[in-house]
Parts: structure tokens; sequence; C-alpha cells
């Protein structure tokens, strides 16, 4: 309905900051699930990665690859030029696996999934049970569906729709399931955007990783549904060390959508995940990600380390991939969606928000490489700062000799609240050919005083008016959005800004 | 509706004085005018009565129905049925004008523990409004006056007013900057929503304004005090010879 649509795009809905303040806590997914749980060892060694691949039943050749990444990870050293300070890493004190109990036999369907699993899938708002959907209550009206591959700690629980997705061609499993079910197309793509040695945390997670999610879209497809995954962590010490790997053939469009949560506790945890997107020819992927883990408290004690390499290859030409993330969560974030244009006519976007408040750093932008003829990238991103936070957008826009007549528009807004907090734009640029053209364009403003008094004098409290004020800022990006989303969004942005101001 | 009783308002970050003993008296149901010098401190007290920061009360109380408000928050003094038609409105960018109404709506209401209005009731209420206005549906899709010329600022103001339905309603300079039919407009606006438990404070440097509004009584403020209560003649008195005279009777 009409009124619905403005409510979404353009700010605030009312029953969403009702929704945001019924919340207790100021981080609402901070609860642990109870559940037993399987660890390997802690610390990281051959003996470890060893394990890991034999606990998911992989190939030869995976464990292979999995040792080379491990030795040449031995060699690497952890950067240091992002602008984000945090204690050593202790690497040896992490678990690598975590699985509950009852993942050690696959569950065969999703009936047999432990029922404290799916207890915890619905209190995040999860659709895991495709069950509830299919057959049992009316879905609202209009209410797209969406499939689910749920990763908890380091297992994938249950990926729904996987009978419907098969009849259209699509391939929607989690990764480990992939490896043993279509090799040929793992070993072709696994490690061909983001290469082993690419940098410390992908190489790492290249050596470790113990689960994500896999998606094929075979040729002229368009898939049927919005395909989602949701990542937990649940156990303590736990690293999360997820693969994600989507292919769309030609012709073939998806639309992905990535959330994820953690448990507050006091202690940093661990994640580093490796994203990699292949579009041939014509090719179009959208991959939305909503990621809110658990920051840390208000002194910085806690929270999540969040080191992400995620990187899209436009491999045909006029294939398109859109990035769109909203990063309201994390202790440090360290994380640049990438496009590598190489197919003539391809296209890149990056909508992005980040929020950083009381203690939290992040450190993250794009880079939008354009190898290919004509080819086109656009960057807006929404810094938001506040309380003690830094905020850094760094950005990479770079046109090789060969990429002719291709052009890019970066707008990059810094939202202040507060005068405790930063914000940082480091733009690299770099124009190899001259019939390109690379457009830049940077804002810092502070949320106004007289804003808040208008929004307040007709009866808005602080924190309703401070979220109006900063969805609107957001707006651009959060129209990028899938609905489903962009109303999270628009809460966890309300969420995270709480206690900002005052 | 309102008594305001010896105000004294200071600036807060400096030592700087602004109102010195306002007393004001405004029934149910009547509507008042405020004329004055520039500087003379008739927006600081909109500011002040509305609850904006950055003003220290040094003296005095004000009452909204017999309770003081100077305590309360800017949103409880809303919800308490106090408005203030702003001299400058302020630009909210990317939040859509309608979302702002009703997000504003329904948190009054829910200050006042009333129920929020549907979406489908908002909607139809606000579109009626919105003609008599002349507001189109186009700037109410568009973000919070930005990009407003100066009389659709002020025409938005009024709608945001019909919209809350507040019992005390202030308007400071709701006039300067309107064209001649958008005057009209306006006053029709105001006119409308007059009845004998609303109450209007309206600021203004013209006749005109007065003209379509009629006013029951006409105050003029000068440095910080009101030097001159009068009926609607005071107005025409300001109109023909400006301040000084009156300036001088007190000086
Ligand atoms: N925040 C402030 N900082 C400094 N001076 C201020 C501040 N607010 C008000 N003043 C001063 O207080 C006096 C009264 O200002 P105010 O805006 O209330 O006048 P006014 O009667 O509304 O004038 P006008 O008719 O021009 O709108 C002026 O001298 C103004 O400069
Ligand atoms: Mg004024």
């Amino acid at each position: 309905m009409a009124m619905d649509d403005i409510q979404v795009k353009d700010g605030v809905d009312a029953e969403t900051v009702e929704a945001v303040k019924a919340l207790s806590g100021t981080y609402k997914y901070g609860w642990n699930t109870e559940i037993e749980m399987d660890y390997a060892p802690k610390g990281l060694s051959e003996d470890i990665v060893r394990l890991i691949s034999s606990k998911n039943d992989e190939p030869e050749w995976m464990l292979g690859w999995r040792l080379a990444a491990y030795r040449r990870w031995l060699e690497l050293k952890e950067p240091d030029w992002a602008m984000v300070d945090y204690p050593t890493i202790d690497f040896q004190d992490q678990y690598y696996y975590a699985r509950p109990k009852s993942m050690e036999k696959k569950p065969k369907s999703l009936d047999e999934v432990d029922p404290k699993l799916l207890e915890t899938y619905k209190k995040l708002g999860i659709p895991l049970k495709e069950q509830a959907l299919l057959a049992g209550v009316e879905a609202p009206e209009g209410e797209r569906r969406v499939a689910v591959d749920a990763v908890f700690d380091s297992v994938s629980v249950g990926t729904t729709f996987q009978t419907e997705l098969r009849k259209a061609g699509v391939i929607f499993c989690s990764i480990s399931e992939a490896i043993r079910e279509h090799p040929e197309l793992v070993r072709k793509y696994l490690g061909s955007v983001v290469p082993v040695s690419d940098n410390y945390y992908a190489t790492l997670n290249s050596a470790v990783f113990s689960d994500g999610s896999f998606v094929y879209i075979p040729p002229g497809v368009r898939c049927p549904m919005e395909l989602s995954t949701y990542f937990r962590i649940n156990a303590e010490n736990t690293g999360q060390f997820e693969r994600t790997l989507i292919i769309a053939d030609k012709e073939s469009y998806v639309s992905y959508l990535e959330g994820c949560t953690a448990p507050q506790r006091d202690v940093a945890q661990l994640h580093a995940a490796v994203v990699e997107l292949v579009l041939l020819d014509d090719a179009e992927i959208k991959y939305s990600t909503v990621q809110n883990w658990f920051p840390g408290d208000e002194n910085g004690k806690g929270g999540i380390y969040n080191f992400v390499t995620k990187r899209a290859d436009c491999r045909g030409d006029r294939s398109k991939v859109m990035w769109t993330q909203v990063e309201t969560g994390s202790a440090v974030t360290w994380k640049y969606p990438s496009c590598v244009l190489r197919g003539d006519d391809s296209q890149g976007e990056f909508y992005s928000i980040a929020i950083a408040n009381n203690m939290q750093q992040a450190d993250t932008g794009t880079k939008m490489v354009h190898l290919g003829k004509n080819t086109k990238s656009r960057i807006v991103s929404k810094g938001i700062s506040a309380g003690k936070a830094q905020n850094t957008y760094r950005g990479l826009v770079s046109m090789h000799p060969k990429a002719k007549s291709s052009r890019n528009y970066t707008q990059c807004d810094s939202l202040l609240i507060g005068n405790k907090c930063g914000a940082h734009t480091v733009p690299y640029i770099e124009v190899k050919n001259n019939s390109s053209r690379v457009e830049h364009e940077a804002t810092t403003s502070k949320v106004d005083d007289d804003q808040l008094f208008y929004c307040r004098s007709r009866g808005m409290d602080e924190e309703e008016a401070v979220a109006l004020v900063v969805n609107g800022f957001c707006k651009e990006v959060l129209q990028a959005l899938p609905m489903e989303f962009a109303m999270e969004a628009q809460a966890l942005v309300a969420i995270s800004l709480e206690g900002s101001v005052g | 509706m309102l008594n305001i009783k010896n105000l004294h308002v200071k600036l807060e970050e400096e030592d700087k004085q602004i109102l010195k003993g306002v007393n004001l008296s405004l029934e149910p149901g009547k509507v008042h005018a405020i004329m004055g010098p520039n500087g003379s401190g008739k927006s600081t007290l909109s500011y002040v009565l509305s609850g904006k920061g950055g003003y220290e009360v040094t003296e005095g109380a004000a009452q909204l129905e017999g309770v003081d408000i100077l305590d309360m928050e800017a949103e409880e003094r809303a919800a308490a049925g106090l408005f203030l038609a702003f001299q400058y409105p302020v630009e909210i960018p990317g939040v859509g004008n309608m979302t702002f109404l009703r997000t504003a709506v329904n948190a009054q209401r829910k200050l006042r523990s009333e129920e929020e209005m549907s979406a489908g009731e908002f909607l139809k209420v606000v579109r009626a409004k919105a003609k008599d206005l002349k507001i189109d549906a186009e700037m109410l899709k568009r973000s919070v006056n930005v990009g407003f010329s100066g009389g659709e600022k002020k025409r938005n103001e009024i709608l945001q007013m019909a919209m809350l339905e507040p019992k005390m309603c202030i308007l400071d300079e709701t006039d300067s900057g309107l064209d001649v039919d958008a005057m009209k407009l306006v006053s029709q606006g105001v006119n409308a929503l007059r009845d004998e438990n609303r109450t209007f404070l309206v600021i203004t440097h013209y006749q005109r304004l007065l003209d379509h509004i009629k006013p029951d009584v006409v105050h003029i403020m000068a440095n910080g005090r009101i030097i001159k209560t009068g009926g609607p003649e005071l107005a025409l008195e300001v109109e023909q010879n400006g301040y000084a005279d009156l300036l001088e009777e007190i000086a």
C-alpha cells in the first residue's frame, strides 16, 4: 500500500520505533543459546586444519587447498594500515571449530534439526522452517518468500526451500555440502576471486573456514526468491570463518541477503569471512548485508572483531553487481566489499551505511577496479559516528589503461553526533587512461540541535528525533535495500544510536 | 490557557538578559497579537515557552492550563497542547514531509496514552488539510522544508498545526514571506481552527495579517518587556506611527 511505501522509504516508521523501544537491552540479540557443543581443541595448527576438513567429510583436494593456505598464512603478517586499534589477537587462544552436538549426524531435513537451534533462529526472526510458511498460517499479503541458509557457529543447520529452488535449477546449500556434491563448480571457482594469498585474514579463512553458503544460478535463470544466510556466533571464544561463494552464470539474476548476530560477551570474538561473487556475461547480483554483531559495551569491552574480504568479479560483459551494506555492529570492522569490473560495460555499485557508536571502530569502504571498456561504478557511503567512535571511509577507484571511457561517481557523507567522535575519508584514485572520468564528493555534517528541537517541539522524544534525522541522512542507501531489510535497518539505526545524545 | 508571570530569561552561554519580566495572560478562545521592534525578544519568548535549549529562566513562571511547563521537556509541552509555528522552519534532508507529520502525530498520541492514528485515516486527514492550504501531493512527499520556498515553509507549519490540533498556538511571523494569496490561505487555516477552547498568540510586524486574523488583544514588546497592551486599534497605531512614540512614553 502506498502509505507503507512512504514509511519505508522516507524515514522511521512509528511501529519500528515502538518495537525498538520495547526491547529491554540496547543490543537485542545478546542472549545465548544453552546448547551442548563439540569443540575442536583450542589453537591453530595443521592438525586442526585436518580435523576441520575431516569433520566436513572433505575430499583430498580440499584438504590440500586448506593446508597450502595454512602454510602461506604462517608466512604472512597482520596488516596494520587500517585506522583501527585493538589488542593483539592471540590466534592460539581461539576455537576454530564449534558445532552443536546434535549436528554430529547431518540432519536429513529440518525436522531433524535440534528444536533449540530452530528456537534460536525463531528468536532472531528468521523464517527457517519452510513448513510453517508453506503449509501453515497464511503469509501476510505481499510477503516475499526468502530461502534461508542458517549458519550456527561453524556449521550450517539447514537450508530452506531446497526443492523449489532445485526445480529452477538453482543450487543453494552450505559450502560444505557443495564441496561434497558439486566439486566441479567449487574447484573451478573457489579462490578464483579472492586468491588464497590475498590478505592475512582471507588466507586464514581459506585454511580454517568451516561452513558458509554456496549459490549457483544457471544461465538465463532469474532466481525465484530472495536467498539469505543468517550467521550467528553463539559459542564463546570461537572464531567464525565462513565462506560464501555465489556464481551467477550468463544472463542470470539473484538477490542475496546476509544477516549476522552474536551474543553479548565481554571477551572479544573474531570473525573473518570471505565472500566471492562470480558474474558471467549479463549476470546480475544484488548482495545486501545487515551486520549487527555485538559491538562491545560502552567502555569497549567485548564485541566482535570483524575482518571481512568481500569481492565481486564481473567477469562477463555487461554484468552488474550491487553491494549494499548496513554496518551497525562489531567492535572493530575492517571491510571493503569490492568490484573487479573486468567485462566490458560491466557495472559495480556500493551503497553503505556504517554506524559507529561508543568505542566502536569502523574502517570500511570499497574498491572499484575498472579493467574493461565502458565500465561504470557508483559509490554512496554514509558514515555516522557517535560517542567516542571512529569511522573511516577508505575507497579505491582505479581505472586501468584498457578501461577506456569508464566512469566512477563517489559520494561520501559523514554525520557526527556529539563532539568526541571522528570521521575520516581516505579516497585513493588512480586513472591510467585519458577517456575515463572520476567524480568524488564528500561532506561532513553534524546532527543539528535545531533539527532535534524542531522534531521535539512536534512531540518526538530525543531518541526518536535522532533516529528520524539519521534515517533521513541514510535515505539513499536504505532505498537500495530490499523492503524487509530496509525496515530492519531502520530499527537497527535507532537501536545502535540509543544514548548517543544528551 | 497560558499564564506567564514575571518571566526573566538570559542566555545560558553568556550573561545576556533577554526577557526582563514578561507578564501575559491568555484566555481560552482568544487571539492575542504581539508586535515589537526587531530584537525585542518575541522569538525568544516563543522558544522558551516551547522548550528550546540554550536559555536559562532566572525568574518567573509559565503555566499551561494551570500546569507549570518550564520544567517539562519540549515533547511533553507539545503533547500538552503547545505548538510553535517557527519563524524559520528547519530543513530535515531525507525525511519525507508525510513521514514527519505521521511520526509527530503518533508521538504525541503516545505521550497522551491515546491510540495511534492508522495509516489509512492519517492519509485521508492529511490530504484534506493539505488541500485546504493548497499544498500538493508532491510537497507532502518531499523532504521536510528542503527546497521549499519561504511561503511554502510557512504553509507547511500551518499544516502541521492543523494536523496536531494544539490548544495553544504560537505563530512567530508566519506572515513574513507570504504573497497576498498565501496570506489568505494561511489566515483561513488559522481562522478555521479558532474556537472557544483554543488560544492563539500571533507574533507579527504587520497589520496586514491582523486584517485577516482579528486579534482580541494586542501587546507591544520592547527590550524584553510588554510595554503596552490594548485592543486591535493599537496595531493600527503602530502601523501608522512606528514604535518611537511608545518607546518614548516609557522612557
Ligand atoms: N542564542 C543567542 N545568542 C546571542 N544572542 C541571542 C540569542 N538568542 C537571542 N539573542 C538576542 O536576543 C535578542 C532578542 O532576539 P529575538 O530573536 O527574540 O528577537 P525578536 O523580537 O524575535 O526579533 P525579530 O523581530 O527580528 O524577529 C536579540 O538581540 C538577539 O540577538
Ligand atoms: Mg523573531
